[in-house]
């Protein structure tokens, strides 16, 4: 894991690892900082409301002292999850073909439109998610704005993220790995699907996690599109709110417990992409023992 | 992939990083001949022309303004974080300990897409359709389709002077969509024929001067033109405000007196908002 190189030049590296060093302690006191901050906005709601009134009461209407979150929470749930239906299997056989089927020069640009993709600022998804999108639905179904667009806007911008991290999880089985299943018969399906997707799959499922977490986050475009009413929805036609659209919609306007409530549910949103990112790391070491001798 | 990760983390970390710095920084380290002005998004482009028109004529001051909606502008005030809040309602009987200085007022109005051919709705019509009773265009007008009703999130003020107007409790309301501010409330109407919001009537001229496909609905047969603006009858209007602990004094109390003098009438002109009734 680390490889700390032992050059002769005693001054360069001394310097580089105090400088990562302080650089690490920084990055890491600023988001120790950033949650403890959260925990202490949040510590009225979570005295006075109490968690538990905070996932049974019946709606979310703060100005008349109701603050059930248990719709936005199963809004944000929805969200993700159908986003990352949506775009894991496109990532995955994107990934497949760009490693295993595209000629060179054409996987080269595949990448640089995929790179492209993970650059577009959220909120241009969103602008295009309300213009083209939101209309489209609309068309089918009233009022367009919806579950189904924000998963659609969302799938839209994890696609990159698990389609990249995918492509590297295939590029780090060792090719001869390949080459051997080739030379024993198999197909190139068989030595794609069968020998190197079970080596790489450790590192395909932490990129849709890393893409979850993502989606479950993401604020601007989903609150573009998502409706932003707080209910359970019936159907995916139907509008939800998500907690971190919630947070952005009434952050301004909000005051007193309303705030430390929204800011409760902030740090429920911590809570759930430090799980996701414990997942991540717990399912990229567990099968480490697949990446051993590459080339 | 472990480097993605940490990438993914430096970038997080320096965006917080950012935010804090902007949010922790006293008001305090600014220069001593600085107006600080935070609040409604809404009085915000208004203030910011009265403040380069102001800045013009005194060469040594500077006027920072910041938006953060009308509660910030009531708690950066209360707290002395900004020498003057910008809250786009009347205040309540909460906020005593501030003091209000009306700039203008800004009338609020329903709008659909140009598409749609009604012209004009009625109070009880605007409950119908905002309870749900109403749910069909085709029950008003011969245009089919479900109703679209997009509602603003609480708290906001257009949506304090909409539920005054109708007397409804912000739970009663049934919405397809729920937005946040005036733009996005004309965004969503302009791309969607069947949708109804209500907005200021400012930011909606300038829309549709710019080619947007919006009506302005006449609201009890009043549509908001320069007549009914100059007249002032508008069945929803609101009080544009600049806030003060206590009297203001020195720059404060200037520059307050300069907006609420007629050397910025041309400026509210252009906003589409009224002088303040005298």
């Amino acid at each position: 894991m680390s490889c700390r190189p032992r050059s002769k030049d005693r001054l360069a590296p001394k310097l580089l690892l105090l400088s990562s060093r302080s650089a690490a302690a920084v990055s890491a006191s600023v988001l120790l900082l950033a949650i403890a901050v959260v925990t202490l906005e949040a510590l009225p709601a979570i005295l006075d409301i109490g968690l538990w009134r905070m996932l049974s009461d019946e709606s979310w209407h703060p100005s008349s002292d109701r603050f059930g979150l248990a719709p936005m929470l199963m809004g944000t749930l929805l969200v993700t999850l159908l986003a990352v239906a949506i775009a894991a299997p496109l990532a995955v056989v994107s990934a497949v073909f760009r490693q295993f089927y595209a000629p060179a020069a054409l996987g080269g640009l595949y990448r640089r439109l995929i790179e492209l993709l993970a650059g577009i600022p959220s909120v241009v998804f969103g602008l295009w998610g309300l213009t083209v999108l939101v209309p489209l639905i609309s068309r089918i179904e009233p009022p367009g704005a919806s579950l189904l667009a924000a998963s659609l806007v969302l799938a839209l911008m994890i696609l990159p993220t698990i389609e990249l991290i995918s492509a590297t999880a295939l590029a780090d089985v060792p090719h001869h790995h390949y080459l051997a299943a080739r030379a024993l018969g198999l197909s190139r399906e068989q030595a794609v699907w069968k020998v190197v997707m079970p080596s790489a799959l450790s590192g395909i499922c932490a990129g849709t996690i890393l893409g979850v977490a993502r989606a479950a986050g993401e604020t601007m475009a989903v609150m573009m599109v998502a409706g932003n009413v707080v209910q359970f929805p019936e159907s995916v036609f139907e509008p939800v709110r998500t907690l971190s659209a919630n947070i952005a919609l009434e952050v301004a306007y909000a005051v007193d417990l309303h705030r430390a409530s929204l800011f409760a549910s902030g740090l429920i949103m911590i809570v759930m992409t430090l799980l996701a990112f414990c997942c991540a790391e717990a399912i990229a070491h567990s099968r480490k023992s697949y990446r051993v001798g590459r080339t | 992939m472990r480097v993605v990760f940490r990438f993914s983390t430096v970038s997080i970390v320096s965006l917080l990083c950012g935010a804090f710095i902007l949010n922790v920084l006293p008001v305090s380290v600014y220069a001593a001949e600085r107006l600080m002005v935070t609040g409604s998004s809404s009085v915000a482009p208004i203030a910011l022309e009265i403040a380069k028109r102001f800045e013009s004529t005194r060469s040594d001051v500077q006027i920072e303004i910041q938006t953060g909606g009308s509660a910030r502008g009531i708690h950066d005030a209360r707290k002395g974080l900004a020498d003057i809040g910008m809250v786009s309602r009347r205040l309540e009987p909460a906020e005593e300990d501030l003091i209000g200085h009306t700039i203008a007022l800004d009338a609020v109005t329903m709008i659909t897409h140009a598409k749609n051919p009604v012209l004009g709705l009625d109070r009880s019509q605007i409950i119908d359709i905002y309870t749900n009773k109403i749910d069909d265009w085709s029950q008003i007008e011969d245009f089919k389709g479900p109703i679209v009703v997009v509602n603003k999130a609480d708290g906001r003020s257009t949506l304090e002077v909409f539920l005054k107007y109708t007397q409804l409790q912000s739970d009663s309301l049934e919405s397809d969509i729920i937005i946040g501010d005036n733009e996005q409330a004309i965004k969503t109407v302009s791309t969607n024929p069947l949708a109804i919001a209500y907005v200021s009537v400012g930011a909606t001229i300038y829309h549709i001067e710019n080619g947007l496909p919006l009506r302005m609905v006449a609201v009890d047969g009043v549509i908001p033109d320069a007549k009914s603006l100059a007249d002032g009858n508008l069945p929803m209007i609101r009080e544009l405000n600049f806030v003060t602990a206590g009297a203001p004094e020195g720059l404060a109390a200037e520059f307050i007196a300069f907006a609420t003098s007629p050397s910025v009438a041309d400026i509210l002109e252009d906003f589409y908002v009224l002088p303040p009734a005298k």
